[in-house]
């Protein structure tokens, strides 16, 4: 579900957002469109839009955690959290957590990866949301919500700021609602 | 939760000079520290000090910052990661903990608001959990200083020596501008070669770095005398025993 179905068509912010991104072809291979958040990040009044409309939609839901993707999550997930009162637990690559980890396997278009979170992040029945940059295949989401679940904790939604037009309407990954604030930038 | 009735001012008193070390200290030997974790309540040396010739000068406040030893209480450290012999100061366990988290924010915020800083840097990856809030409460952009080969675009990288080889940090190429000022924020410092290396970086293209922002010190590390005129902040230090 994108942002403007969702009570925020003619928002000017969504256009912000939309305007800061960068879009670099053939990145990080021939084909890829990429979408480049950082220079979001360079303008203090569209990433504080990112984040407003982020914290205006979860901070009645009651959720006490929020999970972000090493490492473009990790920029948007903790000023949410902290706005939230929510507590933030970075989803990491392997290898690079302490103490006790479990861990997903997921699927690249080549080969696997793996995602790994701390066993002492999750108390059970807790009500997490789970960020990243940008959702493309949802492999990455997927092994978040898995890992999240299986410590204990109901993923509320997952929310992107990029997503691909096939994540309009009702589109749920894993049973769970994913919010989109803007579809990929297109070259000028 | 406890709030903070008298204000927070900043120490600008000269640091005390680091211990003088009859041999080089490195990671693997460093002896049992006294940063308290959450399973063991041990006593804790506090230290926090920055000196900027720029900023206003203020005389430092007698007690300490209440919210410090909360912070420093909530990081936990775990023995022989990544490798025996280093005694990891995890931080995520101050991310769990949402008042300490917040307060750890609020008094880089209370320091570098106001100060005309338009750029907070921040070293991948922990620094991109510190960094953007602070920007974002400071009115800054937020620069990721980053592996190599991650960012897209132009990038300007600088190398730096490890124990074992070297490594390299990148930065886009115009996302700072000549005669900005600049934070640089990681979680930690040890040696001090990844902060060395994002100043260099900076000062390339003219920008004016206030201060460096750590979260934890290693001072046996030394990691200060690699930043040069570079001021560093920490809130917490671990202490050799």
């Amino acid at each position: 579900m994108f942002a403007v179905e969702n009570g925020l068509q003619g928002d000017p912010r969504l256009q912000t957002i939309s305007d800061a991104i960068r879009v670099i072809p053939h990145f990080p291979k021939t084909g890829i469109m990429f979408q480049d958040i950082t220079t979001l990040l360079l303008d203090p009044v569209a990433f504080k839009h990112v984040v407003d409309i982020f914290v205006d939609r979860y901070k009645h839901m009651n959720i006490s955690l929020v999970a972000g993707v090493e490492a473009r999550g990790f920029i948007f997930g903790p000023p949410i959290a902290l706005a939230i009162g929510a507590k933030f637990v970075p989803l990491r690559k392997p290898g690079k957590l302490p103490g006790r980890v479990i861990s997903e396997e997921y699927e690249l278009e080549y080969g696997n990866d793996r995602l790994e979170m701390s066993m002492e992040a999750v108390k059970t029945h807790e009500r997490a949301l789970v960020i990243d940059d940008l959702v493309a295949t949802g492999g990455t989401l997927s092994a978040s919500i898995n890992l999240l679940e299986r410590a204990g904790a109901e993923v509320v939604e997952c929310a992107c700021v990029v997503g691909l037009p096939k994540f309009k309407g009702e589109c749920r990954l894993k049973g769970k609602p994913l919010y989109v604030l803007v579809e990929p930038s297109q070259l000028d | 939760m406890q709030s903070i009735v008298s204000s927070h001012h900043l120490c600008f008193a000269p640091p005390p000079p680091p211990p003088v070390l009859g041999h080089r200290l490195i990671c693997h030997s460093l002896p049992s520290i006294r940063l308290p974790s959450h399973r063991s309540p041990t006593s804790l040396r506090l230290f926090s000090c920055a000196a900027e010739s720029e900023m206003a000068a203020a005389a430092k406040e007698d007690g300490q910052d209440l919210r410090i030893p909360k912070i420093a209480s909530s990081i936990r450290v775990i023995p022989d990661f990544p490798k025996p012999g280093i005694m990891f100061q995890d931080i995520t366990t101050l991310l769990l903990d949402t008042e300490a988290f917040k307060d750890t924010i609020d008094i880089f915020v209370e320091r570098y608001k106001g100060k005309g800083i338009s750029v907070v840097a921040g070293v991948e990856a922990r620094g991109f959990i510190f960094g953007p809030p602070i920007a974002l409460a400071i009115g800054a952009k937020f620069v990721p200083m980053r592996k190599p080969k991650k960012l897209p675009g132009k990038v300007i990288s600088e190398e730096y020596s490890l124990e074992y080889g070297t490594d390299k940090i990148e930065m886009h190429v115009g996302a700072v501008e000549p005669g900005e000022r600049a934070i640089i924020i990681d979680d930690l410092i040890a040696t001090g070669g990844t902060l060395a290396a994002a100043i260099r970086l900076l000062e390339r293209v003219g920008v004016k770095i206030v201060e460096c922002a750590c979260v934890i010190e290693l001072p046996e590390l030394n990691g200060r005398e690699k930043l040069g005129e570079a001021p560093l902040f920490i809130l917490v230090t671990s202490d050799a025993a």
